[in-house]
């Protein structure tokens, strides 16, 4: 009597042995710091909602070091995001043609860079408007 | 045949995806370092009337609504579709937790905004 004890090839480590495996899994993992900043304003709104007393302490949080430190984190994941994401662009769009000729991949990432920089500058404006 | 539930679920990645990636970056910045800090920005803004203010305007809670619920619905999915690729498999039960984490804090969301009035 002996129990079936098929091969199985070990997964644990698999993608850091290239190169390319692991940056899918670096911007993969962007995705946990875009959830975790999700998360953090979903706090502030429910601590808004309580009331001035709940607001008041929330905001000493964000105001503490480690929350800033934290806000530095997610600010460097969302940027590495936003790079591989117009990086990645090109190959989940469908082809566009423009003139008979299918545009470029680079001119795809471009565009959407410029375009995430314009938007970015119009939202820091706004807020630097609601604060005059 | 059965219609599949699968391009709800990219769409709603792609959306969250897309924000994420225009101004994600900006709004990290702007609420979790330049407010708290008073840096280039005025610390009143995050003063409870400020921010009352922008959550009960339509369009602040719009703006607070789809960012929420989109960043959630965009890890939600890309969390998942990960999940394989560390060895955990991505059934019935990885899939409720994940959209289902996703749903809650929409859900959350929309009721909190609500409730803070207009």
């Amino acid at each position: 009597m002996s129990a079936r004890r098929p091969y199985k090839r070990p997964m644990a480590g698999w993608w850091r042995r290239n190169p390319f495996f692991v940056e899918y899994m670096v911007h993969e993992a962007t995705a946990i710091f875009v959830a975790l900043y999700a998360l953090i304003l979903l706090v502030s709104v429910v601590q808004l909602a309580t009331g001035e007393a709940a607001w008041s302490q929330w905001v000493a949080i964000l105001r503490s070091p480690g929350m800033v430190i934290l806000h530095g984190a997610i600010l460097i994941a969302l940027l590495y995001h936003a790079w591989t994401w117009f990086n990645i662009m090109p190959r989940t769009l469908p082809p566009i043609m423009l003139g008979g000729n299918r545009v470029r991949a680079k001119t795809i990432t471009t565009v959407g860079l410029v375009t995430a920089l314009i938007s970015s500058l119009m939202v820091f404006a706004l807020i630097d408007w609601l604060g005059k | 045949m059965k219609r599949s539930n699968a391009p709800i679920f990219w769409g709603l990645f792609g959306a969250g995806g897309m924000l994420s990636a225009l101004i994600g970056p900006m709004l990290v910045f702007i609420t979790g370092i330049a407010l708290p800090l008073g840096w280039l920005l005025p610390r009143e803004l995050l003063s409870y009337a400020s921010v009352l203010t922008f959550a009960q305007h339509w369009l602040g809670k719009g703006i607070l609504f789809f960012v929420i619920s989109l960043f959630f619905w965009h890890s939600a999915h890309r969390i998942f579709h990960t999940l394989h690729d560390v060895g955990i498999h991505a059934g019935l039960l990885a899939r409720l937790i994940c959209y289902g984490l996703a749903m809650a804090g929409t859900l959350i969301a929309l009721v909190v905004l609500l409730l803070i009035g207009f």
